[in-house]
C-alpha cells in the first residue's frame, strides 16, 4: 500500500533536511514543473487528479486554482491554511513535523500555477515544533534556489513566508485567516468576492491545506492517473485519517482514500478499550455529525459520508464510547465554539452563548422542559446561509446529531436533574 | 432600476442597490441594526432577514439578508413568510440576551432603535434564564457617556469611526458574547466627529453626555429647523428644549449638506444658550435707538447675525452708515471669494464634495475650519477604490469587501497648508509652506493645466502630479478658504478651477453669516473705524475680537453712545451704553447663508422670556420675519431668492400649523402648574409656519420645516428613513434651503498677481492662524464641554526654533507656552485662532518672538 504522504514521516526522528528530501526524490516534482509543464498543465494535472481539499470542506482543488482570473492583477498570493485547530484534528502536524519540504515544495507548485509572487503558511500558534520546522525548510529551500527569485534559473520567483498565530479558531475560516494576516480581527469576510478575486491584501489569493498542498508534488511526479488510483473511491488519492478517544491505538494512519470507517476503527485503531462500548464518533473533528453503529461500514470520503448524514471533514474522528456523557461531550464542544465565536453575526455568538448555558444547565442537573426544543431550535437557526460563515453550522453538526442519536441520555437529564455519569462514570 | 417582487407585489427598486434600501425606500419595515445608510452593509446582525425564492415556483426558499442581496431584476422575496418571521424574532431574541431592562433610566428610551425594532418583530418575553454579561464603562470625554452592557454588538460604532471618520482609539475588543466596544483605556475620543456615535449606536451604549445633564425624553422636548451657528458650512440642526432652556442638539438631515452627520462643534456648542453669561435684561436707556434713526449713528453688522438683523440694522442706520463688522483682510477675502463666485466655477455642496474623485486643499486645515466637510473630504478619497471594486462586480454598498478589496489604497487628496492637518492621514501627498508660497504651488498648478494662466519663475515639486490627477478625474474639487488670510491662495485656487473647467470650488468662510454679510456688500470694520458719527450700535458683534484692543478703544472712545446687541455679555457691550439682549439660536429665527452659497432658514425653538428677542425685532418694525425677507429681496436682488429658502409664515398643512412638540409631549397642562392651574395659550409664533404646540397636522411637513423625525414605529432617529425620497436621497418636498450661485458660463481672465516666495526674516516670524475646531469660535467656547476640549494659548514652531525658544516665548508684549508643530516651514509661527489674548489680532502678521527671559 502506497503512502505517498507520508513515506518520509518517522515517529521519533527529526524530519528529512534538504538534502535527505532531495535524495527521497524530493524537489523533482518542482524541477519538472518548471521545466516541462506550463502553470496550465500543472492545474490541468490537479484538477484530473480529483485532489479535494482536506481542509474539511472538500473543495475541488484544480478547479479553486483555475479561479484566479487569468488576467488577474499582481501581485497574486498563496496562503497555506496550517491553523490545524478543529478540535480532534491533529493531521497537519504530521506532515509539517515529520517532512515540511513536502509541504513546502507543494506551496511552491500552487504558486507557480497560479502565478503567486508570495506565500504565506499560517500556522496554529500552539505548533511549536512544526513551527522551527518548517521555518527550518523554508530557510533550507531558499539555500536551493526553490524560493526566492528566477528559482532554478526558471524565470518564476516565490517568497514564502511563515506566519505563526495568535491563536483562535476563528483564524482557520480562510477569510479570517485572510484579516489575521492582515493585522486586522480574524472576522470572516463576505463573500462574494471570492479569494481568487479579492484575497490577501486585496490581491487574487489561493487558499489550501497543508495535507492538500501536500499531495501536490506526487501528483506531479507521478500524474493524475496515479493519484486517482491511490484511491478506494471518486476522490483521488490517500488520506491522513486519525482517530482519538478510548480506543486501544489512537493515532494516524495514511490509508486510501474511502478506507470505510470500520476498518479505520477496527483494524488500525484496535476498537474500543476494553470494557468499553462504541456509541459514536465524530468522523472529522467536532464540526461534524455524530455517526453511530449503523454508519461504520461507510467509506470516509467526502460523498459518502455526506449520504450517511454527516461530512468527511478532516478525516480525524472523535469516538464517543458509553461511559462518557453525551451531552456532557456536546456541552464541551459547544463550549469550545461559544468560546470561539468571533462575535461577528448574532445567532453564533448569541446562540451559541445561551446553547452551552443550556448544557451546562443539564450537566448540573438544572434543565427544564423545553430546553431541548430550544436547544433544537437553536442548531436550525445556525444553519448555513443564516450565520455570517460556517462556524455555527459547524457547531450545530454535533449538537444537532446528538439530539438525534442520544436523545434518551438528554431526556434523562432533565428528568433526573442531573448527569447519570455523574458518579465517576464518564472515567 | 429593477422589478423586485415583495409578497408577490411587484416593486421598482434601484438595481446598484441591495433590498434593505430598496424595501426601505418604498417605506416598508424591515428591522435592521448592523446597516446604516452612510456605512453600507456588512451582514453581521443578521436583523434584516427575508425569504428569497428563485422563481415564482419555488415554494420552499431561502433565508438571506436583505442587506447584503443585490436587487436584483426579478428578485423575489417574502418580509411576510413564517418562516422568515421566525428568524428575525429569535435574533432579536438573541441580541436582547444581554440587554439590560434599564430603559426607564436609558438616555435612549423613547428614541431607540432597539425598542423599535423588538417592538416590530414582535418580541415580548424572556425566556433566557442565565446571567447576563457586564462590563465596565469608560470615560470618554465630556461629550459622550459609555455604558456598554447595553451593547448588542453590531459593529456601527467602530465601522462609523474607524472606517467612516478615520478615528484610531475606539476598538472591538475581544471576542464571542463578550466582544468590548471603547478606548484601550478611558479617555476623551479622540476624533472630532465623535458625538455621533449618540446616533449611530443603535442603543443605548453611546448617549449625548451633555444633554444627560438636563436630560429630557424626545416626545417631551419642544423641537425646531435650525443650523449650525459655529462655521461656514451650514449644517442643519435640530435644536430641542424644555421649560425654556436648550437641551441637546440631534442632526438634522440634508441630503446636500451635512447628510447623516455633525461635527463634534456642531453637535455640543449649544449650552453657551444657557450661560450665565447670557445677557437677560435691557440695560439703558431703549431711547437711544430711536434717536439713531436721525441719521447721526452707525451700525456694526456681523457675520454671525442673521440676514435679518443685518438688514434691519442697515435699514435703521441707512445703507451708506452700515458696515460688514469684519475685519478688513477678512471682508476683502470674502469679496474676492463672491467675485470668483460670480465665474465659470461652481460651488460643489457637500455630498458633491464627498462623490469628487480628486481633492485639492489648499491653504486650510479643514477638520478645524469647517468640520463637517473634512469628514466629506474622507470619504472622497474612496471614490477611486469604490469605482474599482464596480469593475469587479462588488457593489458599492457591500462595504466590508469594498474596503478588503481598497486595503490603503485611497486618493487623489493633495493638501497644501501651513501645518500639519487631521486629514494628512489619507492625503496622496502633503505640501507645507508659508501662505504665499502655496499660493505659488497652487498658481502652478494652474499653469500646468492650462498654459494660459500665469506661471511662477519655477514650477515648485508636485505641481504637475496634482495637476495631472486633476485633469484625469471626473468630478475634481479644490478647497480653498480665508483661515490663512491670503488672497492669493483664493486666487491661485480659482486659477486652477478655471484652468480645469469643471472643476468644483469651495471656499471655506469664518462664519455662519459670513457669506451672506459679504453679499450685502457693505465696507468693513476698518471703514467704519473712519466713519463719524454719533451713536455706534453694534449688533451680535464683539469688536474686541475683530481688532486689536487699542484700536478698539480708540474707536468706541469717539462715539457719545454704543448700543450693543447681543446674547452673550462680552468685552463690546460692556462699553454700551444701552445693552439689548438678543436671541440666540434657540430664540431666534433668520437667514443665513452657508459657504456654498445656500440660503437656508433657521426657525426657533422656544419664544425666549421678554425682553430677549431677535436682534431684529429690537431694530425693525417688522410684522414678522416673511416681512423682513420681502424686504432684503426687494432691496438687494443678489438675495432675492432667500424667499424660497423655505415656505413662509403663512404656509398650513390642512389649515395648521406645523407643531414642534410631538404628539406625545405630555405635562402642558401642569409644567407651570406651581405659577398658575389654567394652562396658559401658548405664544403665538408670527415668524414661522411652526406652533408651539403639540396639535397640528399629523403629516410631513415639507423638508426646511420638519421640527422632528418621527412616524409611528420609529421613535429613534432612524425614523429620517420615512422622510427620505429614498434611502439616503434628498428628503420629500425638496432639499432644504437655495443656492444663490450657479456656475455663469465664459471663460475668467485668469488672476496674475503671484506672490514672491516667502523669505524668513531674521529675528522676525511670521505668524499665521492655526484654528482649533474646539476653541477657536466665538459662541461654542462658551459651552462648557467644548470649553473643556478647548486649548490654551500657545505658540507653534517647528523644532528646531522650539529648541531655540525652550518652553516659554515671549511675543507682542506676552509670554506664551511653545508647542511643536514639526511641519511648520521654517520663519513661521502659528497661534490658535480665536483664543485669548490673541484673539483681536489680523493674522497672518510679523513679528519678532524671543525666548521668554
Amino acid at each position: 500500500m502506497e503512502t505517498p504522504l507520508t513515506q518520509n514521516v518517522h515517529p521519533v526522528a527529526a524530519p528529512p533536511d534538504r538534502g535527505a528530501y532531495e535524495r527521497a526524490g524530493g524537489y523533482q516534482a518542482l524541477r519538472k514543473a518548471l521545466r516541462e509543464m506550463t502553470p496550465e498543465s500543472v492545474v490541468e494535472e490537479v484538477k484530473g487528479a480529483n485532489l479535494r481539499g482536506r481542509g474539511g470542506a472538500g473543495f475541488p482543488t484544480g478547479l479553486k486554482w483555475s479561479l484566479v482570473p487569468k488576467d488577474a492583477p499582481h501581485p497574486r498570493y498563496v496562503v497555506c491554511n496550517a491553523d490545524e485547530m478543529e478540535p480532534g484534528t491533529f493531521k497537519d502536524r504530521v506532515i509539517m513535523e515529520g517532512d515540511p519540504h513536502e509541504l513546502v515544495e507543494g506551496v511552491i507548485l500552487c504558486g507557480y500555477a497560479t502565478g503567486a509572487d508570495a506565500a504565506y503558511i499560517f500556522l496554529r500558534g500552539e505548533y511549536k515544533l512544526a513551527a522551527q520546522r518548517v521555518a527550518q525548510a523554508i530557510a533550507e529551500a531558499y539555500e536551493g534556489h526553490y524560493l526566492g527569485r528566477n528559482i532554478l534559473g526558471s524565470g518564476y520567483g516565490l517568497d514564502l513566508y511563515l506566519h505563526t498565530s495568535a491563536g483562535r479558531y476563528m483564524c482557520g475560516e480562510e477569510t479570517g485567516m485572510l484579516n489575521a494576516l492582515e493585522g486586522k480581527r480574524a472576522n470572516p469576510r463576505a463573500k462574494p468576492p471570492y479569494p481568487p478575486v479579492v484575497g490577501l491584501f486585496g490581491k487574487p489569493t489561493t487558499i489550501n491545506n497543508v495535507e492538500t498542498l501536500s499531495n501536490v508534488p506526487h501528483i506531479v511526479n507521478h500524474g493524475a492517473e496515479w493519484f486517482r488510483k491511490l484511491s478506494r473511491s471518486k476522490d483521488g488519492g490517500t488520506k491522513i485519517y486519525g482517530v482519538s478517544g478510548k480506543v486501544k491505538r489512537p493515532g494516524w494512519w495514511e490509508l486510501p482514500m474511502g478506507t470505510t470507517v470500520r476498518e479505520i476503527l477496527e483494524e488500525h485503531a484496535g476498537g474500543m478499550r476494553e470494557g468499553l462500548r462504541f456509541r459514536g464518533l465524530l468522523p472529522g473533528g467536532a464540526s461534524t455529525d455524530f455517526l453511530t453503529e449503523q454508519h461504520l461500514d461507510v467509506p470516509m470520503d467526502f460523498t459518502e459520508v455526506q449520504k450517511a448524514g454527516s461530512r468527511m471533514g478532516t478525516g480525524t474522528m472523535i469516538v464517543m464510547d458509553d461511559r462518557t456523557c453525551p451531552v456532557g461531550m456536546v456541552w464541551n464542544l459547544t463550549h469550545f465554539f461559544a468560546q470561539e465565536s468571533c462575535g461577528w453575526c448574532t445567532p453564533c455568538w448569541s446562540g451559541l452563548a445561551w446553547a452551552e448555558r443550556i448544557l451546562k444547565a443539564m450537566e448540573e442537573g438544572k434543565g427544564q422542559p423545553g430546553d431541548l426544543e430550544r436547544l433544537e431550535f437553536q442548531t436550525k437557526f445556525w444553519a448555513p446561509g443564516q450565520t455570517f460563515c460556517a462556524l455555527a453550522p459547524g457547531a450545530a453538526e454535533p449538537l444537532q446529531s446528538a439530539l438525534k442519536y442520544f436523545r434518551d441520555d438528554f431526556e434523562r437529564h432533565i428528568r433526573d436533574h442531573g448527569c447519570p455519569w455523574a458518579d465517576g462514570g464518564a472515567g | 432600476m429593477a422589478t423586485v417582487y415583495v409578497d408577490n407585489r411587484p416593486y421598482t427598486m434601484d438595481d446598484r442597490q441591495n433590498l434593505l434600501y430598496g424595501c426601505l425606500s418604498l417605506k416598508m419595515n424591515l428591522p435592521y441594526f448592523c446597516w446604516h445608510p452612510a456605512l453600507g452593509s456588512v451582514g453581521a446582525c443578521r436583523q434584516c432577514a427575508v425569504k428569497q425564492y428563485k422563481d415564482e415556483n419555488d415554494q420552499g426558499g431561502k433565508i438571506v439578508m436583505a442587506c447584503m442581496t443585490p436587487a436584483a431584476e426579478g428578485t423575489r422575496i417574502s418580509i411576510e413568510d413564517p418562516e422568515a418571521v421566525a428568524f428575525r424574532r429569535a435574533v432579536i431574541e438573541g441580541l436582547m440576551l444581554n440587554h439590560p431592562h434599564d430603559c426607564p433610566v436609558c438616555d435612549e428610551g423613547g428614541e431607540c432603535h432597539l425598542q423599535d425594532m423588538t417592538v416590530m418583530t414582535g418580541h415580548d418575553y424572556r425566556r433566557y434564564r442565565f446571567e447576563k454579561r457586564t462590563f465596565r464603562n469608560q470615560y470618554l470625554g465630556p461629550l459622550l457617556n459609555h455604558e456598554m452592557n447595553r451593547c448588542i454588538q453590531c459593529y456601527r460604532c467602530v465601522r462609523y469611526y474607524r472606517e467612516y471618520c478615520g478615528g484610531g482609539d475606539l476598538h472591538a475588543f475581544s471576542i464571542n458574547h463578550t466582544v468590548y466596544f471603547g478606548r484601550d483605556k478611558d479617555g476623551v475620543l479622540e476624533n472630532e466627529f465623535a458625538g455621533n456615535l449618540a446616533e449611530v449606536c443603535p442603543t443605548g451604549v453611546f448617549t449625548d453626555r451633555t444633554a444627560k445633564q438636563h436630560y429630557t425624553r424626545k416626545w417631551d422636548l419642544q423641537m425646531a429647523p435650525s443650523l449650525c451657528v459655529h462655521c461656514g458650512v451650514g449644517c442643519g440642526t435640530t435644536v430641542a428644549e424644555r421649560y425654556g432652556s436648550v437641551r441637546r442638539i440631534v442632526n438634522r438631515y440634508n441630503s446636500e449638506v451635512n447628510g447623516y452627520f455633525l461635527c463634534d462643534r456642531g453637535r455640543y456648542g449649544y449650552e453657551f444658550a444657557d450661560s450665565e453669561r447670557r445677557i437677560r435684561e435691557a440695560r439703558g436707556n431703549i431711547e437711544l435707538l430711536k434717536a439713531a434713526r436721525g441719521g447721526s449713528a452707525i451700525g456694526i453688522g456681523s457675520p454671525r447675525a442673521s440676514l435679518e438683523s443685518n438688514f434691519a440694522l442697515r435699514r435703521l442706520v441707512g445703507p451708506e452708515r452700515f458696515y460688514a463688522g469684519m475685519a478688513p483682510r477678512e471682508a476683502r477675502l470674502l469679496a474676492l471669494i463672491l467675485e470668483i463666485l460670480r465665474g465659470p466655477a461652481r460651488t460643489p455642496s457637500l455630498r458633491e464634495i464627498e462623490e469628487s474623485d480628486a481633492v485639492l486643499m489648499l491653504g486650510e486645515d479643514l477638520t478645524n475650519s469647517a468640520p463637517r466637510m473634512a469628514l466629506s473630504v474622507r470619504q472622497s478619497v474612496r471614490q477611486k477604490t469604490l469605482a474599482g471594486a464596480e469593475r469587479l462586480r462588488i457593489p458599492r454598498w457591500m462595504d466590508h469587501a469594498v474596503r478588503e478589496f481598497a486595503q490603503s489604497d485611497h486618493g487623489p487628496l493633495f493638501i497644501a497648508s501651513a501645518g500639519a492637518t487631521r486629514l494628512d492621514d489619507i492625503a496622496t501627498r502633503t505640501f507645507r509652506g508659508a501662505p504665499r508660497d502655496l499660493a505659488r504651488l497652487g498658481f502652478a498648478v494652474a499653469h500646468v493645466l492650462d498654459a494660459r494662466a500665469p506661471a511662477p519663475h519655477e514650477i515648485p515639486d508636485g505641481a504637475s502630479e496634482i495637476a495631472g490627477a486633476l485633469k484625469e478625474a471626473a468630478r475634481p474639487v479644490v478647497i480653498a478658504g480665508a483661515t490663512l488670510g491670503s488672497s492669493s491662495i483664493l486666487r491661485a485656487a480659482a486659477n486652477i478651477a478655471w484652468a480645469r473647467p469643471g472643476t468644483g470650488l469651495a471656499f471655506v468662510v469664518p462664519e455662519a453669516n459670513s457669506m451672506g454679510l459679504a453679499l450685502m456688500g457693505a465696507p468693513a470694520l476698518g471703514a467704519a473705524m473712519q466713519a463719524d458719527g454719533d451713536t455706534l450700535i453694534v449688533l451680535e458683534n464683539d469688536l474686541y475680537r475683530r481688532a486689536p484692543a487699542e484700536e478698539v478703544d480708540r474707536f468706541l472712545a469717539r462715539f457719545r453712545h454704543i448700543v450693543a446687541l447681543d446674547s452673550l455679555g462680552n468685552a463690546t457691550t460692556q462699553k454700551a451704553e444701552l445693552v439689548l439682549p438678543a436671541a440666540t439660536f434657540a430664540e431666534g429665527s433668520g437667514t443665513f447663508i452657508s459657504s456654498e452659497g445656500r440660503a437656508q432658514r433657521a426657525f426657533r425653538v422656544l419664544a425666549p422670556p421678554a425682553p430677549i428677542q431677535d436682534s431684529w425685532r429690537w431694530l425693525a418694525n417688522w410684522g414678522g420675519l416673511d416681512e423682513g425677507i420681502a424686504e432684503i429681496a426687494a432691496a438687494l436682488p443678489q438675495l432675492a431668492a432667500i424667499t424660497r429658502a423655505a415656505p413662509g409664515e403663512e404656509f398650513r398643512i390642512a389649515g395648521q400649523k406645523i407643531p414642534r412638540e410631538p404628539h406625545r409631549y405630555s405635562g402642558r397642562t401642569a409644567m407651570l402648574a406651581q405659577i398658575s392651574v389654567h394652562e396658559p395659550k401658548p405664544p403665538a409664533d408670527p415668524d414661522a409656519p411652526l406652533s408651539f404646540s403639540m396639535e397640528g397636522s399629523p403629516d410631513p411637513p415639507p423638508a426646511a420645516v420638519t421640527p422632528f423625525f418621527w412616524t409611528p414605529g420609529w421613535n429613534s432617529y432612524q425614523a429620517v428613513n420615512k422622510f427620505q425620497e429614498e434611502i439616503a436621497g434628498p428628503l420629500r418636498g425638496g432639499v432644504p434651503g437655495v443656492r444663490l450661485f450657479e456656475p455663469v458660463e465664459g471663460a475668467r481672465e485668469f488672476f496674475a498677481e503671484i506672490p514672491q516666495p516667502f523669505e524668513p526674516r531674521e529675528g522676525e516670524w511670521l505668524v499665521v492662524p492655526i484654528p482649533h475646531i474646539f476653541g477657536s469660535e466665538e459662541l461654542s467656547r462658551e459651552s462648557p464641554a467644548i470649553a473643556e476640549l478647548a486649548p490654551p494659548a500657545y505658540v507653534a514652531v517647528n523644532r528646531a526654533a522650539a529648541d531655540q525658544f525652550g518652553p516659554e516665548a515671549e511675543m507682542l508684549g506676552r509670554r506664551v507656552p511653545v508647542r511643536v508643530a514639526s511641519e511648520l516651514p521654517d520663519g513661521v509661527a502659528a497661534i490658535p485662532a480665536g483664543i485669548p489674548p490673541f484673539e483681536g489680532l489680523e493674522l497672518p502678521l510679523r513679528t519678532p518672538i524671543r525666548r521668554a527671559s
